[in-house]
C-alpha cells in the first residue's frame, strides 16, 4: 500500500544557516498512529510545519496522498488538517464561526450537520455560540480539533496535543485520537511525552537533531531495543556478587537482598538458564524471582544519548 | 480558484466589522459633521468660492478621499497583521489557497469597509451643502479604486509590520500628512508657485484632483493625470505584494 504520506530528503536551513532538517525521509501508512518523539529543538514541528505549507523547504521532496506538496499544493492540503502546538484562536470570535471560517478556507461548501457532529463529538455543541476567550484551556484545545476536522482531513498533524494539559484532559485527548483512528484518520502527533506515545501510537519515530534515528512499531522497538531484567530477592542477604558468578553482568541491590541481572531479549540466548543453575551451584537460596521490561522512556533516553 | 475560501475570508473580515457597526457609522458621521461645522460654516462662510464652489462643498471629495485612504489602509494592514499577531495565520499557509485568493479575501473585505465609510460621508455631506456630481461613473470608478489601492497598500503595511505601533507609523506619519497636504481642503492654486511645484510630488494630489473633477468638472491636474497615477500606484502595490508572496517575506520562513 503506498504511504499517504511520503518525505524524501527533506531539508530545512534558516535564515542564519540553523539546520533543523538533514535530510528527514519518512511513509507514513494510511491510518496508522504515528508518534515523533524527540527532545525540544529536535526538528519535529518544522518538519510538520514543511508538510503542512507553513514553512519552505529548503531541498528534498514531500507527497500528500500522491500530490506534491509545492506543485500541486492545493490537492495535498486538502487531505491535512493541522492542530498546531500553540493554542492560536481569534479571542473575540465565536467557537461555531471559526469552525465554519476553517472550514471556508479548505474550499468546503457549508455543511452545518457536519460541523454539528464534529462538535459534539468533541464536547463542544453546547458551547458553540461562546466566545473563544470564555473557553477553559482544554476547551480551547478541542476547537483547534474541530476547526482541524471541520474540511474532513485524510491526515491530521497534531503538534504537541497534550503539552501543558492535566493528566485527566490528556487521557480525554487520547480517547479522542482513537476515536478519529478509528474513523479511519491518518494520524501524526509529536509528543515529548514517553507516555503518550507509548499509549496511543502504532509506530514510533524518533527525532534529534533534525535527523530521524529510527522508525519501527512501538512494541518492537521495545522488543528490539529493550533490554529485560531478571530480579532475583535472596533468602538471605549477599555482601557482594560471588566470585563464582563473576562472569555474568549482575549487581546487588537492596542492600543486598536482590541480584539484578540485565538481558537482551534479542539475543540468541539470555543466559537465564545458566545463570539459575549457577546460583543453585553457588549455594543461593532464591525466595522471588521476577521480570521488568525497559519503558519507551529508557530506549528513547538511550536512543537520543547515542545520537548525541 | 477557491472562491469559497475567498467568500470565508471576506465573511470573515466583514463580520468583524458588524460587531462594530456603530462605531463603524458614527465615527465617520461625527467626524464629517464636525468637519462641516468648523471648516463649511465658521471658516468656510469667511473664505470664497473655489473655482466657482462654495468652500462646503469643495471640501467634500478630499474629506471622503481623507477617511477612504485612512480606513482603507487601516482596516486593510490590521485584517492581516491580526492573525500573524496571534498567530492564527498558520490556517491561511496551511490551507488550499494561494496567495492571490487570501490578497483578495482581506483586500476586498477592507476596501468594501472603506467604500461604506465613503459613501456614509457622501450621504452625510448632502444634509450640509449642495453636492453636484458632475460625472457620476468617474465619481464611482475613482473612489472603488482608492479603496482598493489603498488596501493594497494596508495589506503591504500589515505584512511589514513587527508590531502594532509600526503598524501606525506609516498611516501616522506619511499618508495622513500627505492627504491633508494633498488639496483637501484648498486648490494647488492657492499655494505659492515653489509649493505648487513641491505638491506636485505628492500623489495624494492626483487622487483627490480627479475625484474633485467627477464632482465639480474642474481639477488642479487632468483627469487623464490623475487616472494614470492611482493606475500606477496600484500597479505598483500589486507588484510588492507579488514580491512579497513570492518570497513569503515576513509570513513563511
Amino acid at each position: 500500500m503506498p504511504a499517504i504520506v511520503s518525505a524524501k530528503d527533506v531539508t530545512k536551513v534558516y535564515e542564519g544557516g540553523f539546520e533543523a532538517l538533514k535530510g528527514v525521509s519518512l511513509d507514513i501508512q494510511e491510518g496508522e498512529i504515528l508518534a515523533l518523539l524527540g527532545p525540544n529543538g529536535a526538528g519535529k514541528t518544522t518538519l510538520i510545519s514543511v508538510i503542512c505549507g507553513m514553512v519552505s523547504p529548503s531541498g528534498g521532496k514531500i507527497e500528500v496522498g500522491g500530490h506534491d506538496i509545492l506543485t500541486d499544493f492545493r490537492a495535498a492540503r486538502r487531505l491535512i488538517g493541522l492542530v498546531p502546538q500553540e493554542i492560536n484562536l481569534e479571542p473575540f470570535e465565536k467557537v461555531m464561526n471559526t469552525v465554519r471560517f476553517s472550514r471556508g478556507l479548505f474550499g468546503k461548501p457549508k455543511d452545518e450537520a457536519l460541523l454539528e457532529k464534529i462538535l459534539r463529538s468533541l464536547s463542544l455543541w453546547d458551547k458553540k455560540d461562546n466566545r473563544i476567550m470564555e473557553l477553559s484551556g482544554g476547551m480551547k484545545r478541542r476547537v483547534l480539533i474541530a476547526k482541524a476536522l471541520s474540511h474532513e482531513p485524510r491526515v491530521l498533524f497534531l503538534d504537541e496535543p497534550t503539552a501543558g494539559v492535566d493528566v485527566e484532559l490528556r487521557k480525554d485527548m487520547w480517547e479522542i485520537v482513537e476515536g478519529l483512528r478509528q474513523d479511519g484518520v491518518t494520524i501524526i502527533l509529536t509528543t515529548h511525552y514517553i507516555e503518550e506515545a507509548e499509549a496511543i501510537a502504532d509506530r514510533v519515530g524518533v527525532i534529534t537533531g533534525g535527523e530521524i534515528l529510527l522508525v519501527r512499531r512501538k512494541d518492537e522497538l521495545i522488543q528490539q531495543m529493550g533490554k529485560k531484567e531478571l530480579r532475583i530477592d535472596l533468602s538471605a542477604s549477599l555482601e557482594a556478587v560471588p566470585d563464582a558468578l563473576g562472569g555474568y553482568e549482575l549487581r546487588l541491590e537492596d542492600e543486598g537482598q536482590t541480584l539484578v541481572y540485565q538481558y537482551d531479549t534479542s539475543g540468541e540466548r539470555t543466559g537465564i538458564t545458566g545463570l539459575l543453575s549457577d546460583l543453585a551451584k553457588a549455594g543461593i537460596t532464591l525466595k522471588d524471582v521476577s521480570t521488568r521490561q525497559s519503558s519507551l522512556e529508557e530506549i528513547f533516553v538511550g536512543l537520543v544519548g547515542e545520537g548525541s | 480558484m477557491n472562491w469559497q475560501a475567498i467568500k470565508a475570508i471576506y465573511v470573515f473580515e466583514m463580520a468583524r466589522f458588524f460587531r462594530t457597526l456603530m462605531q463603524s457609522f458614527l465615527s465617520p458621521v461625527l467626524s464629517t459633521s464636525l468637519y462641516f461645522v468648523v471648516f463649511g460654516t465658521a471658516i468656510g462662510s469667511r473664505i470664497q468660492e473655489v473655482d466657482g464652489v462654495s468652500y462646503g462643498a469643495f471640501i467634500v471629495p478630499g474629506l471622503i478621499m481623507l477617511s477612504v485612504m485612512t480606513q482603507a489602509t487601516a482596516n486593510a494592514s490590521f485584517g492581516i497583521y491580526f492573525p500573524k499577531f496571534i498567530g492564527t495565520i498558520y490556517e491561511l499557509l496551511s490551507a488550499p489557497i494561494s496567495f492571490l485568493e487570501i490578497v483578495i479575501g482581506y483586500v476586498g473585505a477592507a476596501a468594501t469597509k472603506a467604500l461604506f465609510i465613503g459613501v456614509v460621508i457622501l450621504v452625510t455631506a448632502n444634509f450640509f451643502v449642495d453636492l453636484p456630481v458632475a460625472h457620476p461613473v468617474a465619481m464611482v470608478a475613482f473612489l472603488v479604486l482608492t479603496c482598493f489601492s489603498f488596501a493594497l497598500l494596508g495589506f503591504i503595511i500589515g505584512i511589514w509590520a513587527g508590531n502594532f505601533e509600526q503598524l501606525q507609523l506609516i498611516p501616522l506619519l506619511i499618508i495622513t500628512p500627505l492627504v491633508f497636504l494633498g488639496g483637501s481642503f484648498y486648490s494647488i492654486s492657492m499655494l505659492p508657485p515653489v509649493w505648487q511645484t513641491i505638491t506636485m510630488f505628492n500623489p495624494v494630489v492626483y487622487l483627490i484632483s480627479g475625484f474633485r473633477w467627477a464632482f465639480f468638472d474642474a481639477a488642479d491636474v487632468p483627469v487623464g493625470v490623475s487616472l494614470l497615477a492611482i493606475g500606477l500606484f496600484t500597479l505598483i502595490c500589486v507588484g510588492i505584494i507579488g514580491w512579497i508572496f513570492k518570497t513569503g517575506w515576513r509570513i513563511k520562513p
